[in-house]
C-alpha cells in the first residue's frame, strides 16, 4: 500500500460490547472528523458485531461524525477475538485503502491494532495522546498532510512525534479519556453499509465482504467477567489524590477522609499502588486513568511526568507536599508545603465549618449534593 | 510425549522506570546512557511461567533476544534462572528497527528453531511501551495470541509429533487476560504467543546452582565485563563469566545469529523495514511553577477553602 494519496478516508474501529461502544471510540470519532474535515475527506467506521444491539450503534456513530458506517455482523463475530477481527479489519482496509485507522488504545485495540499493522505491513504507534496533521521533508521529497501521532515514550520522560511517510494506512491507537467527546448529533447524514460475511470451513475467495475459515477459529472465548467499575476516576469532579507522602496504608484513611468530606473520589499515584496501601483501580497516572476533574487534590505527590500527564488538565490542581521543590508544583494551581497529616486535617476541618466561616459561604442548598456522593465515593 | 518446546522473547531495556539525578540533564532532559540496562520486568515474568511450566511438564526453554553485544546480558540471566538454551540476534542490519521490522527478525528465528508449541514474551517493554512486538509476531508466525495474561490456567500438553500436525492432539492452552474492570478467559489450541503481564507471577531469583553451573566456581558476575569476545564472524559465542582468579570461566554457548543466518530480506529489516519514523523529540521539561503558596496553617487553609467554595470549585 504505497499510494500515499490523500483523497482516501479516515477511518475509526469501533470497539463495542453488547451493543455499547467504547467511549474512547466516540471520542475518536470526534477527532477522526476533525483531521478529515481538515484533510477535505470523509470518516468511515467500521463496526463489528452480532445481532440487533451492534446493529442500534450504527446511527448513533454517525451522529457522532461518521459518513459512512461499515457494519460488519455475524454470530461468531459476537465476541471480540483477535484473528476473525483482525480477517474483517484487514479485508475492508485492502478492499477501501483508507489513509488513517485509528483504534482506542484499550486492552482490545492493542491486541488487534498490531496483528492488522503486522498482516498489511503498515506502521502502528502505540497509545498516542494527539494527532494532528502536518508535512514532512525526508532526503529532500516533501510529504504532504501526514498524520502526527504524538505519544509519550521512555517512561514519559519524552513526547515523540511519529509518521509513517511512505505507508498506508497511517495507523494509531489512542488512549482514552485524551480527545474531546463529540456532541452527539442526530440530525447528521451518513450511510450504513451492510458487509457480507461468508463462514466457510477453508479460506475461500469471494466476490464481495469478508470470508471467516476455520482457522480464524482456533482461540475460544471460556468466560468474560465484567465488574461493575467501582471507582469512577473519570466521572469524577473531584479528585483526591495520594502518594509516597502519605506513608502507609493507614495514612489512606486520612486522604479519603477529605475525598469523603468534599465528595470527592480516591485517587492515587503509581508509588502508592504499588506499595500496596490502595487498590489499581484508583491509579492516576500514564498507566492508570486519565483525569480532568474540575478540582485534583495531590497529598504528598511528588509529580513524576508518568502522574502529571494523568492529571495535568485539571481545572484547578492543588498540591500539598513538603518538599517545596516537588514536581507537581509545576503544574498546581494552588500550594502548600507543609506536612499532608497536618494540612489535610484543616482543610476537613475549614470545609466543614465553612458555614460559619465569613460572609463568602454557600448557601446551604449547594453544600447537601456533595453529602449522598461522599458515601460511596470514597473507599471501595 | 515429545517435548514441549517453549520460546521466551526477552529484551534488554533501559531502567526508564528509575530515572535518577544523574541520569537527568542540566537542560532537564534524560541522558539514556546514564541509565542502567536491565531485563525488561514484564520479559521475566514471560520467562517465569515458562520455567513453571518447565517444571510440570517435560519442556525445553529457549530464551531469544535482539540487541546489541551487550544484550548477552539477559540471556545470562535466563541461563541462571534455568532456561536451556539461549539465541542472540545481533547484526548492524537489526538497528533502529520499529516494531514491525523487530517481529519479522523474531518470526523468522523462531521459524529458524523448528518453530514453538508456546511463544511467551512480556505485554511490553518500559523503553517503549507499545505493546505491539507479541502480536505482530503471532501474526507474522500465523499463530494464533492471548495477550495481557494474568495467570496460565491450564496447559494441556501435545501427544503426537510436535508440529507435525497429524498423529494425536495438538495440544491447548487455557490463560485468563486482564481487561478494562474485569478478564476473559480463553483457550487456543498449539501453537500459541502469549504475552505476560507482572501480574501473572513472582520471577523466581537466580539459581544459586545454575550460576555454579555455568561459572563453574563461585564467582560475581560482571555486568560490566567487556563482551567483545562475541566474535561476529561466527555464529557461536561463549557466556563468559570472571572467576575467582580473575580469569574468564566459560560454560554455556550463546547461539548467534545475524541476518544471513536468518535468510532475512533485507528491506525488511532495520530501519529500512521500518514503516515508522520519529519525526521530532521533545523532552518533557518541568515549567517554571506558577502555583500560587498558601501558607500550611490555619488562616491560610481557611482562605483558601472559602475561595475554592466562593468559585464553586468546591461545593
Amino acid at each position: 500500500m504505497v499510494d500515499t494519496a490523500n483523497t482516501n478516508d479516515v477511518w475509526v474501529v469501533v470497539e463495542q460490547h453488547d451493543g455499547e461502544a467504547a467511549e474512547v471510540s466516540l471520542e475518536l470519532l470526534g477527532r477522526a472528523r476533525e483531521l478529515a474535515d481538515q484533510l477535505g475527506v470523509q470518516v468511515g467506521a467500521v463496526l463489528i458485531g452480532a445481532g440487533e444491539a451492534a446493529k442500534a450503534l450504527a446511527p448513533a456513530l454517525v451522529a457522532r461524525g461518521a459518513d459512512t458506517v461499515y457494519f460488519v455482523a455475524h454470530t461468531d463475530l459476537a465476541h471480540y477475538l483477535a484473528q476473525p477481527y483482525t480477517q474483517v479489519v484487514t479485508g475492508l482496509i485492502r478492499e477501501h485503502e483508507p489513509q488513517i485507522v485509528l483504534y482506542g488504545a484499550t486492552t482490545t485495540g492493542r491486541d488487534l491494532a498490531p496483528r492488522v499493522a503486522s498482516a498489511l505491513r503498515t506502521g502502528l504507534t502505540a497509545d498516542c495522546t494527539d494527532l494532528r496533521i502536518g508535512d514532512h521533508a525526508l532526503k529532500g521529497e516533501e510529504f504532504k498532510d501526514l498524520l502526527y501521532q504524538i505519544r509519550p515514550a521512555f517512561g514519559g520522560n519524552i513526547i515523540a512525534t511519529i509518521i509513517s511517510p511512505l505507508h498506508r494506512p497511517q495507523m494509531a491507537t489512542v488512549r482514552e479519556g485524551v480527545m474531546v467527546m463529540p456532541e452527539e448529533d442526530r440530525r447528521r447524514d451518513g450511510r450504513i453499509i451492510a458487509v457480507p460475511v461468508t463462514r466457510a470451513r477453508e479460506r475461500i475467495a469471494v466476490r464481495a465482504g469478508v470470508v471467516l475459515s476455520d482457522e480464524d477459529f482456533v482461540v475460544t472465548l471460556v468466560k468474560r467477567v465484567q465488574e461493575e467499575k467501582r471507582v469512577d476516576l473519570k466521572g469524577a469532579r473531584i479528585v483526591v489524590s495520594g502518594g509516597v507522602g502519605v506513608g502507609s496504608r493507614e495514612g489512606f484513611a486520612l486522604v479519603e477522609e477529605l475525598a469523603r468530606t468534599v465528595g470527592g473520589v480516591v485517587g492515587a499515584s503509581r508509588a502508592a499502588v504499588d506499595a500496596g496501601w490502595i487498590d489499581h483501580d484508583h491509579q492516576v497516572g500514564q498507566t492508570g486513568t486519565t483525569v480532568r476533574p474540575k478540582l485534583y487534590i495531590a497529598c504528598g505527590i511528588s509529580g513524576s511526568v508518568q502522574h502529571r500527564a494523568g492529571m495535568d488538565q485539571s481545572a484547578r490542581i492543588l498540591a500539598i507536599n513538603n518538599d517545596p521543590l516537588a514536581p507537581i508544583f509545576s503544574v498546581a494551581h494552588y500550594g502548600v508545603v507543609g506536612d499532608l497529616h497536618k494540612v489535610i486535617p484543616l482543610l476537613i476541618q475549614a470545609y466543614k465549618t465553612k458555614g460559619a466561616g465569613g460572609g463568602a459561604a454557600p448557601a446551604p442548598g449547594q453544600a447537601a449534593p456533595a453529602q449522598p456522593a461522599a458515601a460511596d465515593g470514597g473507599a471501595s | 510425549m515429545p517435548q514441549l518446546r517453549i520460546v521466551v522473547l526477552v529484551k534488554q531495556v533501559p531502567d526508564t522506570a528509575n530515572v535518577t539525578g544523574e541520569a537527568m540533564k542540566e537542560d532537564g532532559t534524560i541522558n539514556r546512557a546514564a541509565l542502567p540496562a536491565v531485563f525488561n520486568p514484564e520479559d521475566l515474568n514471560a520467562l517465569e511461567e515458562a520455567l513453571k511450566l518447565k517444571d510440570r511438564h517435560d519442556a525445553r526453554v529457549t530464551v531469544l533476544t535482539m540487541g546489541p553485544p551487550a544484550a548477552v546480558q539477559v540471556l545470562r540471566e535466563s541461563l541462571y534462572r534455568g532456561a536451556d538454551e539461549v539465541i542472540l540476534l545481533t547484526d548492524k542490519a537489526f538497528a533502529g528497527a520499529d516494531t514491525l521490522a523487530t517481529s519479522y527478525a523474531l518470526s523468522l528465528a523462531v521459524q529458524k528453531l523448528g518453530g514453538a508449541d508456546l511463544v511467551l514474551c512480556g505485554r511490553q517493554a518500559i523503553d517503549g511501551d507499545t505493546a505491539q512486538v507479541g502480536p505482530q509476531t503471532a501474526e507474522k508466525l500465523g499463530y494464533p495470541q492471548i495477550t495481557c495474561v494474568s495467570r496460565v490456567d491450564e496447559l494441556r500438553a501435545p501427544d503426537g509429533e510436535a508440529g507435525s500436525g497429524a498423529g494425536g492432539e495438538a495440544g491447548s492452552i487455557t490463560a485468563t487476560r486482564s481487561i478494562e474492570g474485569g478478564f476473559e478467559t480463553l483457550t487456543s489450541s498449539l501453537p500459541c504467543l502469549l504475552t505476560v503481564t507482572g501480574e501473572a507471577n513472582d520471577p523466581r531469583p537466580p539459581s544459586v546452582k545454575l550460576v555454579m553451573t555455568y561459572k563453574g566456581i563461585a564467582a560475581e558476575a560482571m555486568p560490566e565485563y567487556d563482551d567483545s569476545y562475541l566474535d561476529p564472524e561466527r555464529d557461536e559465542a561463549e557466556v563468559c563469566m570472571i572467576g575467582k582468579d580473575g580469569k574468564p570461566v566459560c560454560r554455556a554457548r550463546v547461539i548467534q545469529w545475524d541476518h544471513a543466518a536468518l535468510a532475512a530480506d533485507r528491506e525488511a529489516l532495520g530501519l529500512r523495514g521500518s514503516p515508522t519514523r520519529v519525526k521530532e523529540i521533545e523532552s518533557v521539561v518541568l515549567a517554571q511553577s506558577e502555583a500560587r503558596m498558601v501558607a500550611p496553617d490555619e488562616a491560610g487553609i481557611t482562605e483558601l477553602v472559602h475561595e475554592l467554595i466562593e468559585e464553586h470549585i468546591l461545593g
